[in-house]
């Protein structure tokens, strides 16, 4: 039986998780590799087999925004992992949590004093003018003053071997899910692999969750509740799944009802009394009688029971002006400004269209960067320099001068690669990190990730609503 | 519970107890098919009337030949309650109530999902594999009530799935009983011919009654198997065993009280009543047919007095 062979991969050109340039392999892949290595490629072929019947049995699927065929997918597993050693994860935990902490006192800051805003640090046009700043909520601060207490933020690492933060996703970050049942299917393929290495272990995210979500309210056994915006959503599975594991109820808009400013659930022996509600409905279609007057998705009254402080939501409404990519490019300024810290993550150098010479510089250059819509997210509304036409590449210059503060720009950063599974033989692919933060009465981050990887050769994109797998990630505990 | 919810397991467990009814109302069927006379083929259509969606079949069919009955009961989107509109239901209705359920309950509704749909996709109903295939089917929804039964709490919601179950099988046993007691009492007069003793063997097996009916009853008389499949207290697939098994759950779903707290509550106790006081040559001097639709229309008034009373409460609060 053919042995699995490495003497033709190619890590070149790019920074590689498992081998150095001149392929030699790392150490934290190390014992992972030999294992690899006594493996043929019919064993690994059968593996990876039997993980995606796995997928499809757990109903780990998620559905696709306009695509009829077969609305239904599973994001491929891809069953070489991740893995990370300790020392690295050590840094990548203290840098998310000093930035986690910074961006909560911010959020706070924005609805309540306003001092970032009088010290000129941001200008106050630009928080004012994110459609994500609600201005309902001046004034407002939430129990013990937390805003972002899920955070699941995106991670690169660039040829130079640095992690860099490139989203923090503080609205309602997805796929905690796939990195709990990546980890359980995983478990199956590898058993002995896990002993051996020592990997920290990912299984507590749901009882932190719950303890953390307990945590927010002072009622002694509150009923809590998933508010999910239906079996048709994208995230569905996850939203069912986190409810599940949490023993929380999981709602639909239409499930609840507000009387006195009060939130109970309809069930079928009457209504009770709703405490804390984790919502995956974005902050636009929670409340028709306040937000989008069209959605069906929310409960009307929800917003006035919320301010009332008579429920709890999680993540706190108007979070999302940090995802604003126009207000990224201030959080090194942010974390220096509440903390006093110089920032452990970097950013990715971020050109704010709005401004004059970085405008100037972005329409220069468009051919080397990368283009991103300011309040889009999920690989929509964004351009690749380098892999864009002529024709592409003036419709959104046209676009930027239209609306400047819509649009921000990146240098294009050659995202790490690891080793997959292709259809003949095993090649790199590129990879972004997305670890998971709960913020309680401290900020944890759970020692493991969503390692999403760009299955396409050649591909940056690693969401899955434009084909992008997973991997499992596996952080060692030596 | 969520009023959602508890509708929602309520519709799960009828549309998983429909699909296994219809897979094995063609199992048998088919079985039967192969050794019939030639002249007396003509079988496949009481198969559909059974099922109540002649009309349906009709205005999509020109008439009623083995593959087409086949394709239409068990593959045909445009049917609501072929297989695989049952099973795609039942799936989705399983995804919406996720937390009700244990995982390997959802697994297995997942498995029986890919099972049909590979069968679509393979054409089984064009190959000589389609029993294989029912069997399958038959088998996936027999474990999963197993899983149901093995790993679910006896909580609100299991019984909500009960109910629905136990409701759609009386239904289910009624029409078989009806369509083929019709069919046979009329098509000969020679009570216990070789012809005659198959059909009634393929009416019990038709609700897996066979080998229970033999044990009791021994001979086979269509008084007798009238009275097993209506009135039989122990057999689990008979009519008023079916309404034991809801009443039971529907009197702890109100609170358990004696009498009555809601509409459903009262209906179907006197539905029940009314087969716990009722021997079988009362019901056959009535009209066997006459009876047995008056239990039809009974029990989804039933099933209506379910929804009003506990699914549809959003005016009441």
């Amino acid at each position: 039986m053919p042995k699995l062979d490495f003497s033709d991969y190619d890590s070149k050109g790019f920074y590689d998780e498992m081998f150095d340039e001149n392929n030699v392999v790392r150490p934290n892949y190390k014992r992972f590799l030999d294992r690899l290595q006594n493996m043929s490629r019919k064993k690994l072929t059968n593996l990876q087999h039997a993980t995606d019947r796995a997928q499809l049995s757990l109903g780990m699927t998620f559905n696709v925004y306009s695509d009829d065929q077969g609305v239904e997918r599973i994001m491929h597993l891809d069953i070489i992992p991740r893995i990370i050693d300790n020392k690295e994860w050590q840094h990548l935990e203290k840098g998310l949590q000093q930035r986690i902490k910074a961006l909560n006192l911010f959020i706070q800051d924005i609805y309540n004093d306003q001092k970032v805003l009088k010290d000129k640090l941001i200008p106050q046009e630009m928080i004012f003018s994110s459609i994500s700043y609600l201005k309902e909520l001046q004034g407002f601060k939430p129990p013990k003053n937390i805003w972002c207490h899920i955070t699941g933020s995106d991670l690169i690492k660039g040829g130079d071997g640095q992690y860099y933060v490139l989203e923090d996703n503080l609205r309602c970050p997805s796929g905690v899910s796939y990195m709990l049942e990546n980890r359980e299917i995983l478990k199956r393929t590898f058993p002995e692999l896990f002993e051996s290495l020592d990997v920290k272990p990912v299984y507590n995210y749901t009882h932190i969750l719950r303890d953390t979500l307990e945590s927010l309210t002072e009622v002694d056994q509150p009923t809590i509740a998933v508010l999910t915006p239906g079996i048709y959503n994208s995230a569905y599975f996850e939203h069912s799944y986190l409810a599940q594991q949490m023993g929380a109820e999981l709602v639909e808009g239409r499930d609840l009802v507000v009387k006195n400013d009060i939130v109970y659930m309809i069930t079928t022996n009457g209504i009770q009394r709703v405490d804390v509600i984790y919502r995956r409905v974005d902050d636009d279609f929670i409340d028709p009688e306040v937000f989008n007057k069209k959605s069906l998705l929310g409960t009307p009254g929800l917003f006035r029971a919320y301010l009332k402080g008579n429920v709890v939501l999680v993540n706190a409404p108007g979070t999302g002006v940090v995802d604003d990519k126009a207000v990224y490019a201030y959080i090194p300024r942010i974390i220096k400004y509440y903390l006093g810290e110089e920032m452990i993550l970097p950013n990715v150098k971020t050109y704010i269209c709005e401004e004059e010479d970085d405008r100037k510089y972005v329409m220069e250059n468009i051919h080397n960067l990368v283009i991103k819509q300011t309040d889009a997210s999920g690989g929509y509304g964004m351009l690749i320099g380098p892999k864009s036409t002529k024709a592409e590449q003036k419709e959104f210059i046209n676009k930027i001068k239209q609306n400047p503060r819509n649009y921000i720009a990146q240098p294009m950063i050659n995202l790490s690669r690891v080793p997959t599974i292709t259809d003949d033989t095993i090649e790199g692919r590129h990879v972004d990190l997305r670890p998971y933060a709960l913020y309680g009465n401290d900020i944890k981050i759970i020692p493991g990730a969503l390692t999403r990887v760009a299955l396409k050769k050649g591909s940056i994109v690693v969401n899955s609503s434009q084909g992008g797998g997973s991997k499992d990630t596996w952080v060692l505990n030596s | 519970m969520l009023g959602r919810v508890a509708n929602t397991i309520y519709w799960m467990n009828r549309y998983i107890e429909r699909a296994e009814n219809y897979a094995r109302f063609m199992d048998v069927n088919y079985n039967l098919s192969l050794e019939l006379p030639r002249n007396k083929k003509e079988q496949w259509k009481p198969l559909v009337m059974i099922t109540g969606d002649w009309e349906k079949f009709a205005s999509l069919y020109d008439f009623a030949e083995k593959k087409k009955v086949i394709y239409f009961l068990a593959f045909d989107e445009r049917n609501p309650n072929s297989i695989l509109s049952c099973i795609t239901n039942a799936r989705e209705n399983a995804r919406a109530i996720r937390t009700e359920m244990t995982k390997e309950v959802c697994e297995q509704i997942n498995t029986l999902y890919y099972l049909v749909k590979n069968g679509v996709e393979n054409k089984h109903h064009k190959n000589k594999n389609l029993r294989g295939f029912l069997t399958e089917i038959k088998n996936g929804c027999q474990l999963l009530y197993g899983m149901y039964d093995a790993t679910i709490s006896r909580n609100e919601g299991w019984n909500f799935g009960k109910l629905g179950q136990t409701l759609e099988r009386a239904d289910k046993t009624s029409r078989v009983l009806d369509a083929k007691y019709h069919f046979l009492s009329g098509s000969t007069k020679q009570v216990g011919s070789s012809l005659d003793l198959i059909q009634w063997a393929a009416l019990l097996k038709s609700v897996s009654a066979y080998d229970m009916y033999r044990k009791k009853y021994g001979k086979l008389t269509s008084r007798c198997i009238a009275e097993f499949l209506i009135l039989d207290t122990e057999f689990p697939r008979s009519i008023l065993a079916c309404l034991l098994r809801a009443n039971r759950s529907l009197n702890i779903l109100s609170g358990g009280s004696e009498g009555f707290s809601n509409v459903a509550q009262k209906q179907l106790g006197v539905l029940k009543s009314q087969l716990e006081y009722v021997d079988i040559d009362e019901i056959i001097s009535a009209g066997l047919h006459d009876y047995l639709d008056d239990i039809q229309l009974k029990l989804n008034a039933v099933s209506s007095a379910i929804h009003e009373s506990f699914f549809a409460i959003k005016s009441n609060y």
